[in-house]
């Protein structure tokens, strides 16, 4: 598997599966309703809007007031998709999502893009890296972040039938297409992609591809690897990776968020609860982003696949 | 307006619930509640089409949603006494494992309840969502919302509003209840709202002006905003409350906006409104 992943030429960003997911979705689901704060273009919500203008919501930039309406619709029995930047997305209209989503129990989908430091150029204005510890803290609220266009696309439709408020991530740059196009997606459910016994690596979003190069290398190295893709951060595949932990004795995470409130966290949390097991974690250190290239900025701020080879080397000592 | 007369018992039994309710709880918020007697019983006893039989969708019947969500004690009181739930569950206002919380909240299940409301600004977003489902569903009743004045500071309120407008959001009749008066005081102390009529016009809203201390004017001019609906333009009603109505201590002042009356100033005020339903 890691080898026909490892061989793929096509990049597309997972945002594009957001938009193609919610176009299929909008033909087979006629509950499904989707709304914007002028971001249609970035979110790619094109299709879905020229083909379905009834069913879709222009809010203007009012995130606080499309949460409540995607609330209000949801009440009615429709099935919004509330569509803007992560950073829009999550903090500044957490109160409303507390309230008026999470705890009134409604089925909204946040669908959240350009998260994290691959949104790039505009700067750590715009780079939030800490909405899925925002997030996951909200009772009932389900957070899921996929790692590739194809996998952000069966997301977006899958999360249509599970019943409950739903924080779905996704990026801005174009991103290898390393995952299968028919894959089965299951809410909370991690996928394994290589199995093996002296390290295990649970990484999510655009980590999973840094963590599919390391693995490549560190076999090379001798270094037998367990990679697994986490895209559902909560609810947590606690008996897959406590059973991977148990195994291999070690853990890495990879995540595109700050160490705190990230995947890193509620897996040192399972494994220290269960079964503690030496840990390391790739992810963003108490620090905001930057300006510049995506690629650049993981090198920077530790998020490289070199990163998650130091970090597996680091517990092989 | 032959029942006018049987709607001001009615919201007399309601003043006494609210009282006696907060009274048990020895907290909660009896000043707004007071003030809105009129118009949750004018709302749920005469001008709402809605059934007890609770459904969440609301299909078919007229909605309303209280963005103003510590005045819990008159909607509480009006959902039981037009048969959501039974009136001796306002015996458990505000206590632990109780489906009357402090602030309305659809956690626990009580009927009537759509939204979680008390963080202010937010319930006139969830009703635009209503609205709007009710025109995706082709269902030609309304959705009603109540938000208080000083609720009008927050910024989310005049997110909604523009939406409204640009949208046509024609099926929504919002009442703002306009007692002028907020925890920390008067409003033109607080913050003031301005020339609130021209703000909601200069949004594109129709706006029509209420007593709603007044039954036959709060019958009227709710009327009148019915037939105001389905024109293209959202419906406001500026409703000018006394804060406390009914019970002359508490009447026209902030300083009963959340505090419980003890058990002299219970029957103080219990003496001042006729029992008319059989209390809870």
């Amino acid at each position: 598997m890691l080898d026909k992943m490892l061989s793929t030429t096509e990049k597309k960003a997972t945002r594009d599966g957001f938009g193609d997911g919610l176009y299929e979705l909008g033909k087979s689901n006629p509950r499904v309703v989707a709304l914007c704060a002028d971001l249609v273009g970035s979110l790619k919500m094109n299709k879905f809007i020229a083909e379905f203008p009834e069913r879709f919501f222009q809010c203007g930039v009012a995130e606080a007031n499309m949460m409540g309406t995607a609330a209000g619709l949801a009440t009615g029995g429709f099935i919004p998709y509330t569509g803007t930047f992560a950073n829009f997305s999550t903090g500044r209209v957490y109160d409303q999502i507390r309230q008026s989503i999470a705890y009134s129990h409604k089925n909204v989908k946040i669908c959240a893009s350009h998260a994290g430091i691959t949104l790039g150029e505009d700067g750590a204005t715009h780079q939030i890296l800490e909405d899925i510890g925002m997030m996951k803290m909200l009772p009932g609220m389900a957070v899921v972040n996929p790692c590739d266009y194809n996998q952000t696309k069966l997301a977006t439709i899958a999360i249509a039938e599970h019943y409950g408020p739903v924080y779905l991530r996704f990026g801005r740059p174009g991103w290898p297409v390393f995952t299968p196009a028919d894959q089965k997606f299951e809410l909370g459910k991690g996928i394994l992609i290589k199995e093996g016994t002296d390290v295990s690596i649970f990484a999510t979003g655009h980590l999973v591809w840094q963590a599919v190069k390391a693995v490549e290398a560190l076999e090379k190295q001798g270094v037998s690897c367990e990679l697994i893709n986490i895209h559902t951060i909560k609810p947590l595949d606690e008996e897959l990776i406590l059973a991977s932990a148990s195994k291999t004795g070690r853990v890495v995470t990879a995540e595109e968020h700050q160490m705190a409130g990230g995947l890193g966290e509620s897996i040192a949390a399972l494994c220290s609860r269960n079964h503690p097991v030496k840990m390391s974690m790739v992810a963003v250190n108490d620090s905001f982003g930057e300006s510049g290239k995506p690629a650049d900025l993981m090198k920077k701020y530790g998020l490289d696949s070199s990163n998650v080879i130091e970090a597996v080397h680091s517990l092989l000592k | 307006m032959e029942n006018i007369s049987k709607l001001k018992d009615t919201a007399s039994q309601i003043r006494r619930d609210i009282v006696r309710m907060v009274y048990h709880a020895q907290s909660g918020h009896p000043g707004g509640s007071l003030g809105c007697a009129e118009f949750f019983t004018a709302l749920y006893f005469s001008e709402m089409d809605h059934s007890p039989n609770f459904n969440m969708k609301g299909e078919g019947e007229d909605v309303f949603i209280l963005s103003n969500g510590h005045i819990s004690p008159v909607f509480y009181s009006s959902l039981a006494r037009s048969g959501y739930f039974s009136i001796d569950e306002l015996n458990s206002f505000r206590e632990i494992d109780s489906r009357l919380q402090g602030h309305p909240a659809t956690h626990e299940g009580l009927p009537g309840v759509r939204i979680a409301t008390g963080s202010l600004g937010q319930g006139l977003s969830v009703a635009v969502g209503i609205a709007l489902s009710k025109k995706l569903n082709k269902d030609p009743k309304l959705v009603y919302a109540l938000t208080g004045d000083g609720e009008l500071q927050e910024g989310q309120v005049w997110e909604a509003l523009m939406f409204c407008a640009h949208h046509k959001v024609d099926n929504l009749i919002v009442t703002v209840d306009w007692n002028g008066q907020q925890i920390d005081g008067p409003n033109d102390e607080v913050m003031s709202l301005g020339d609130l009529d021209a703000k909601w016009r200069a949004f594109g809203w129709e706006v029509l002006h209420m007593n709603g201390n007044d039954m036959h004017d709060v019958i009227t001019v709710l009327r009148h905003a019915k037939s105001e609906t389905g024109k293209g333009k959202p419906v406001v009603i500026l409703m000018k409350t006394e804060m406390g109505y009914g019970v002359d201590f508490m009447q026209g002042t902030h300083k009963w906006h959340g505090i419980a009356p003890n058990e002299q100033q219970l029957e103080d005020a219990l003496s001042q409104l006729e029992e008319t339903l059989g209390d809870f």
